[in-house]
């Protein structure tokens, strides 16, 4: 197979998303699972624009612009969150904030 | 194999290895290095966006991405003057589990795309996102989703310095 093709980026994606998936279930800075969490936010950004680009449809690209202005709110959101966290606990390690645990 | 093909691989093996660097870095833990490394990830990604033709999603990519989200998270890492995360005692066997766990889920995922015939190959892709196209469709069938989006970007506005007021009801 020597043309890439439709695979080639799914694969790429799918990797970048286990990759993130990884990174939110191993890590233990909130910040750093934040950025974890962003990238699994670009794999399906991938996947949405491989797809548009490969089956002559531009609506998936909307999808992605939509996506990425939804990010972008939901970053300003959680970092003003982890701000008021850390101002009140003054940690931003996980295994420290179990105020909701059973 | 044709330059578009060898640039493909470049940029894919860029993002990843950027991206297990974001997560896993053997080296450093600071938060810092790590969105660095996002930086980097996100911007061969855009690459990768340019191949695919998707010209103004590739320029938003890097403004908004690289441009805002990123000096975001550096900002807020520098407000809170974090340490260098101590070494805490870390679940060996948990984390090999979970490493084990999301490769299976991975392999799984590649196994069905490789098992479907996608077929088409570049030959009959022919779409071009260009700035003209996207902004047709962006401020023509989808004129009503675009304004509800303004309205999320308005509310997490309020929501934000709401959250970030020096007493938090």
């Amino acid at each position: 197979m020597s043309h890439i093709g439709l695979q080639h980026y799914l694969i790429v994606s799918v990797l970048l998303f286990s990759i993130g998936l990884l990174g939110v279930i191993i890590r233990r800075n909130v910040l750093v699972l934040y950025m974890s969490l962003e990238l699994m936010l670009n794999a399906a950004n991938l996947a949405l624009v491989a797809f548009s680009r490969f089956k002559n449809n531009l609506d998936g690209q909307i999808m992605v612009l939509f996506i990425i202005t939804v990010a972008a709110a939901e970053v300003a959101v959680g970092l003003a969150l982890i701000v008021a966290l850390y101002r009140r606990r003054q940690t931003t390690h996980v295994e420290d904030l179990t105020t909701l645990k059973l | 194999m044709s330059a578009s093909d060898i640039i493909f691989y470049i940029f894919a093996a860029l993002t990843l290895v950027c991206g297990i660097l974001v997560v896993a870095n053997p080296v450093s833990r600071n938060p810092v290095t790590s969105a660095m490394f996002l930086v980097l990830t996100i911007i061969s990604m855009s690459g990768l966006f340019v191949l695919l033709h998707a010209f103004f999603l590739a320029a938003v990519q890097i403004l908004v991405y690289a441009g805002a989200v990123i000096v975001l998270f550096l900002f807020v890492i520098m407000l809170l003057d974090l340490k260098e995360e101590q070494r805490r005692h870390v679940n060996r066997v948990v984390a090999a589990l979970s490493v084990i766990v999301v490769m299976v889920i991975a392999a799984a995922i590649i196994w069905t795309i490789w098992q479907t015939k996608l077929g088409d190959g570049l030959d009959s892709a022919h779409l071009e996102g260009s700035l003209r196209a996207v902004g047709h469709l962006v401020f023509g069938k989808y004129i009503l989703p675009f304004e509800i989006l303004s309205l999320v970007l308005l509310v997490a506005m309020v929501g934000v310095i709401l959250l970030s007021k020096k007493e938090l009801k």
